[in-house]
């Protein structure tokens, strides 16, 4: 049997691991053992490198269907580096690979979306516009009950807003 | 300041206590970081490596927390240094392996550790004793907020913090703790708990040797989603879970020895005898024979002997431990014969096991 991440030595450690209902199994040949740190129970992770295995698997799958070979504009990594891997070569990557990555992502996660902690600079950043929208719709709504006056303070502050919100971006 | 003299003794180490400590060795929050403008470590290359290593370490140690934090290179730390990081479980094996262009950065309490370009730009992870998953969460989350003003991370909307690997993408966190559960082994009960934990979506990690018991009786158990869950969300789950598992624990301690105590003292005397007794003795062997001692300690049968004396036998037993005592290098056999004559010394004070009332 030859070692499932490098194709090319026997396989002699072999491993089992139960996600979920399912056993999962991995054959390593010595060298990948050691470079993926199986001797220590902390440190490895199964899951993580069948998970990985599977994914790129998945993401060849996905793309082979229309022929060519894509790759990432930023870092040139392509598929076949994928699933060589398991890994992806740059955060432009998610981009390049995205529609293969989508049903990975859905297997592998709870949701396809992020829900969490979020980069303050950015969280302010939304922040802003969640003020704006409001503004906007009090503005819509002062304009239709023709309290020019109240409009006339909302136009003010929606400006404001829309100034920092410009100042934030750069 | 070499590793070897910033790190604390064994002993220190393991006389910090927390909750649950009799069952939760230790808990540990791993945020998953990386810039935005730079290849991940596994396609960068040396140079680029080298060079966002250092903008890295900068960062990272400017930190209030690292305030006399140790801080290296991985080119300039010797294999055995590296090893026994990895037996502090404070690097990964495969950080070990790094070295130009990689880097670590350890607290001066030992709590926090960032490691420095391993697969990803930064794995920083929050270590405390016993069951504290949200005080290592909050810690990890308070450096991780002053990191973010200082370094470009790369974080989309959609996808959260974008990863090495698509399994830590979003949250980019790794909750888990370490646990030593003999009862539900020798209780035969340990498939069922695993199987019911996966089945909740986390994972259960460990070698798996013969039948399903991980060394030593220990087994880590963690998240394995990251996007789609919230930070805070992802960890009261798993806390949840671990209160679980410690219940049945020691439920099934308190089982056997009412049903089985035959069974129990005898697995508990012959690990002492060996221990104290043996004259040529591998670290798996001795791993699973401390256990025993371990579950020993719990069931009062070693009176005076404390659990941070397992502990210490536990760590100083390893290979790297073992070997930094002695000058010249060992090899296998010869440690084999320098871990048993350890073993009997330390333990020549510790009378063997009573049966408790």
């Amino acid at each position: 049997m030859l070692c499932s991440q490098c194709n090319q030595n026997e396989a002699t450690v072999h491993l089992t691991e139960v996600v979920g209902d399912k056993m999962k199994k991995v054959d390593l040949c010595e060298t990948c053992a050691k470079a993926k740190g199986v001797s220590d129970p902390a440190g490895f992770a199964l899951a993580d490198l069948l998970l990985g295995l599977g994914a790129s698997q998945q993401v060849e799958q996905s793309t082979a269907a229309d022929g060519g070979q894509i790759s990432c504009p930023s870092c040139g990594f392509t598929q076949t580096d994928f699933k060589k891997t398991g890994r992806l070569g740059c955060s432009e990557c998610y981009q390049a690979f995205a529609e293969g990555l989508e049903g990975v992502l859905k297997t592998m996660h709870k949701g396809t979306r992020h829900v969490g902690k979020t980069p303050k600079a950015l969280r302010q950043v939304r922040d802003v516009s969640d003020q704006l929208k409001t503004l906007q719709k009090k503005l819509e709504k002062s304009i239709t009950a023709e309290d020019f006056e109240q409009a006339a303070v909302l136009r003010d502050e929606i400006k404001k807003l829309q100034k920092r919100l410009s100042e934030m971006a750069l | 300041m070499k590793i070897h003299e910033f790190l604390s003794t064994p002993l220190a180490s393991c006389e910090r206590t927390g909750p649950h400590d009799g069952v939760v060795l230790s808990s540990r929050v791993r945020l998953a970081r990386n810039l935005r403008a730079v290849p991940f470590p596994g396609r960068a290359k040396k140079i680029e490596r080298v060079k966002s290593c250092e903008l890295l370490r900068k960062g990272v140690e400017e930190l209030p927390e690292m305030e006399g934090a140790f801080a290296d290179s991985m080119e300039h730390l010797g294999a055995m240094d590296k090893q026994i990081l990895v037996e502090r479980h404070l690097i990964s094996r495969e950080h070990a392996a790094k070295s130009a262009g990689s880097g670590v950065v350890l607290s001066r309490d030992e709590t926090l550790c960032v490691m420095i370009n391993e697969e990803d730009h930064l794995r920083m992870q929050s270590l405390q004793p016993g069951l504290q998953l949200k005080k290592a969460w909050q810690s990890i989350d308070e450096v991780d907020s002053r990191l973010e003003t200082k370094l470009d991370f790369a974080f989309s909307s959609e996808l959260g913090y974008l990863t090495a690997c698509p399994t830590n993408l979003g949250t980019g966190i790794r909750v888990s703790a370490m646990l030593h559960l003999p009862g539900l082994v020798l209780a035969e009960q340990i498939n069922q708990i695993i199987q019911a934990v996966t089945k909740l979506g986390h994972a259960v990690r460990g070698l798996y040797g013969e039948g399903t018991e991980a060394l030593g009786h220990v087994f880590q158990v963690s998240n394995q989603m990251t996007l789609g869950e919230s930070e805070p969300d992802i960890v009261e789950r798993i806390d949840k879970v671990l209160l679980q598992i410690i219940e049945h624990e020691m439920n099934a301690r308190a089982n056997m020895l009412q049903t089985k105590p035959k069974v129990l003292f005898n697995h508990i005397g012959r690990a002492y005898g060996i221990l104290a007794h043996s004259h040529c003795i591998t670290s798996k062997e001795t791993m699973n024979l401390l256990s025993l001692m371990r579950l020993g300690v719990g069931q009062r049968m070693f009176p005076g002997v404390e659990k941070a004396l397992l502990d210490e036998l536990f760590i100083i037993t390893q290979p790297a431990h073992l070997q930094k005592q002695f000058t010249e290098k060992l090899e296998a056999d010869e440690r084999d014969i320098l871990r048993a004559d350890m073993l009997r010394d330390r333990l020549k004070k510790v009378a063997g096991p009573v049966i408790p009332t």
